[in-house]
């Protein structure tokens, strides 16, 4: 890739008191990346972001904005921008005010001010309402002043803090479209701290899954859902099955294993070094059922399912392991299988994963 | 809620209210009624008259006290309130800072010991230090004691403000000082105005400090009072607590509104 390094983050470790919030995390983010920092409540997602904004400073560590190191700058010297999960709009004034604030401090001249803000205002589709206060408006309509407030001053690097999690589901997928779009648009590189797996998978060039104060994996969306590298990553993007499984023999990449099924399959592993016991991750929509079934073919019996509109989930036992299957709902009612009924399930290998312990 | 929760619903809530406010205000209304007696003897009504009022605008010495008393309170007010701002903001913003449960305490204080102590020690620490200045004697001492009643508002305020205002300015490229002044000093208006009055008052009704302290030139209005009244229950002293009256409740009143207009600002 040629493109620049907008931040480096390189060992940083941050403790408060005796807890370790987060152990030696090294990245790069690149110029006008779509980066996302997903994981669990209380991972450290908001630390890391914190001392990239400047209101933390790492206990060991350092972090680079376009080169430059900026590990103890205050706030108000790095060209970073946040958007807070509060939106934190300033109450006591107008929302033009609210986006001519940073111009004003970075010593804008007035009609340069006037024409950006204009310009924001107008990006945001909230040009009518310049005159209001905060209080005068909608989530979502706070959500994209505080957006156009920190686009304002051209910050090199825009953070987000879970910026989406205050809306409704409806205006949620609306804003993430709209996210992505202004992204494109400013070509500003954004970090976006989620916990949505959705929202990430969604939005990001690439995702940097966080966990126990660690970068459990980096990569894009794709090598994040069907690539994860360990449990843990396999566990928290979407949905799997996880079957204890025995390594028979492994090969490079991939690795020979028996299932608790009795069918043997080879799939590609990560962290398996030899015989022994391992993890495999089946994603249930990656069983077929019936018609679709292909590959190792076992039998088993539906012991619940779940209606979810696009999809159903079935549960079904087989011998040795209970399976989550889904199934697209894509014609009609005659593909959908009751309770206590017999199917049969198709498990391709190449769309199973074996994990070290 | 349901409507039988309703506290006025409960038996005597009428009386009981009524009682409580004449209780309350009874001896007020008497002060007034009586400030406007034609007589001299205070608890004979004669007839209306505005004479004392008349009486009691030309009085030197009193209007010198209520002068005196007015200059120590703007004053005090001032410096306490310039104390208890800066105190808060550390204390509210560094609630982990070495020494800072110390510091709280240590500000509050005055609010604990009796006042007749701390005049008592002021007054022997000022002879001390040679202070001899009457005016400058009450406004350290004023100052000193107004601090905590300043302080608690603002902190309060302080407290209940998230901080994400004052990150948000310093994220958009202000200094320190500048969010302090354009965001979060804005924000904390309305608990440094009550701060600020509530100062005021305890200052202008000083008395025990002020009377220990005052000298020939430097009497305040509380002090000269008390010595009106122990020469002789002029009804002067009613015209002049009716006007204190109407000057507290014209200062409350301003209070209220501006704090309420504070308030419809925020979110
Ligand atoms: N100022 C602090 N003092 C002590 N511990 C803290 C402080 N800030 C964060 N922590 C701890 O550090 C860990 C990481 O917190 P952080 O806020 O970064 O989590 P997060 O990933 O943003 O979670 P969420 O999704 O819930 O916002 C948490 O366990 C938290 O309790
Ligand atoms: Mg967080």
């Amino acid at each position: 890739m040629t493109r620049g390094k907008a931040v480096e983050v390189f060992k940083v470790s941050k403790s408060f008191g005796d807890y370790q919030a987060l152990k030696e995390v090294s990245f790069t983010i690149h110029e006008n990346e779509f980066f996302t920092l997903l994981g669990p409540s209380g991972c450290g997602k908001t630390t890391l972001l914190r001392m990239i904004a400047g209101f933390d400073i790492p206990s060991t560590g350092s972090i680079s904005l376009f080169g430059t190191e900026i590990g103890t700058l205050p706030p108000h010297k790095r060209r970073v921008n946040t958007v807070f999960q509060s939106y934190a709009l300033f109450p006591h004034m107008t929302l033009e005010q609210n986006i001519a604030f940073g111009l004003e401090n970075l010593g804008w001249d007035k009609a340069r001010r006037k024409a950006r803000v204009a310009e924001m205002l107008e990006l945001v589709h909230m040009t009518p309402f310049a005159k209001r206060k905060p209080a005068q408006l909608s989530g979502g309509q706070r959500q994209r002043i505080a957006l156009a407030r920190a686009l304002a001053p051209e910050p090199q690097v825009l953070l987000l803090d879970e910026p989406l999690s205050a809306l409704d589901l409806k205006l949620r997928q609306a804003m993430r479209d709209e996210l992505r779009t202004l992204q494109r648009q400013t070509g500003i590189t954004f970090i976006f701290v989620t916990h949505d797996q959705d929202e990430a998978l969604d939005m990001s060039d690439r995702i940097c899954v966080l966990g126990e104060g660690r970068i459990q994996q980096l990569g894009t969306p794709s090598e994040i859902y069907e690539e994860p590298e360990n449990r843990f990553v396999a566990d928290f993007i979407g949905a799997t099955n996880f079957l204890d499984v025995e390594v028979l023999s492994v090969d490079g990449p991939r690795a020979r294993v028996r299932t608790p099924m009795g069918i043997e399959i080879e799939a590609a592993q990560k962290g398996v070094s030899g015989p022994g016991k391992a993890t495999l991750s089946l994603r249930p929509e990656k069983i077929g059922i019936e018609d679709q079934a292909a590959g190792e073919i076992i039998a088993g019996t539906v012991t619940a399912r779940n209606y979810m509109g696009g999809f159903t989930h079935y549960t079904v036992e087989t011998r040795g392991a209970v399976l989550r299957v889904s199934r697209r709902n894509a014609l009609s009612q005659a593909e959908s299988y009751a309770i206590g009924q017999q199917v049969r399930l198709g498990i391709v290998a190449g769309s199973a994963r074996v994990l070290g312990q | 809620m349901k409507k039988s929760h309703d506290i006025r619903r409960y038996p005597g809530f009428g009386t009981v209210t009524v009682l409580f406010f004449l209780w309350l205000y009874a001896p007020i209304a008497v002060v007034i009624w009586l400030s406007f007696n034609e007589n001299r003897i205070v608890s004979v009504w004669t007839g209306f008259s505005l004479k004392w009022y008349r009486a009691a605008l030309d009085n030197g010495p009193l209007l010198d006290a209520v002068r005196t008393s007015l200059i120590v309170a703007v004053v005090a007010t001032a410096i306490a309130t310039t104390v208890a701002l800066m105190a808060a903001m550390v204390l509210s913003r560094n609630p982990t800072m070495r020494g800072a449960k110390l510091s709280e305490t240590v500000v509050n204080l005055p609010l604990l010991l009796p006042e007749i102590v701390l005049a008592v020690a002021t007054l022997i620490l000022f002879s001390q230090l040679g202070l001899a200045d009457g005016m400058t004697r009450l406004i350290v001492a004023h100052s000193t004691f107004c601090t905590p009643f300043a302080f608690l508002p603002i902190r309060a305020r302080l407290q209940g403000m998230s901080t994400d205002y004052e990150e948000a300015a310093q994220d958009l490229y202000a200094k320190p000082l500048t969010a302090f002044r354009r965001v979060t000093l804005p924000l904390i208006l309305p608990g440094v105005f009550s701060g600020a009055m509530l100062s005021f008052v305890i200052s202008m009704d000083d008395f025990i400090t002020s009377n220990m302290l005052a000298t020939g030139g430097t009497t305040t209005l509380p002090v000269y009072f008390f010595s009106l009244i122990k020469k002789s229950a002029s009804p002067e002293l009613n015209a002049i607590s009716t006007l204190l009256i109407v000057l507290s409740l014209v200062l409350a009143s301003a209070a209220l509104v501006l704090s309420m207009r504070a308030m419809r600002r925020d979110p």
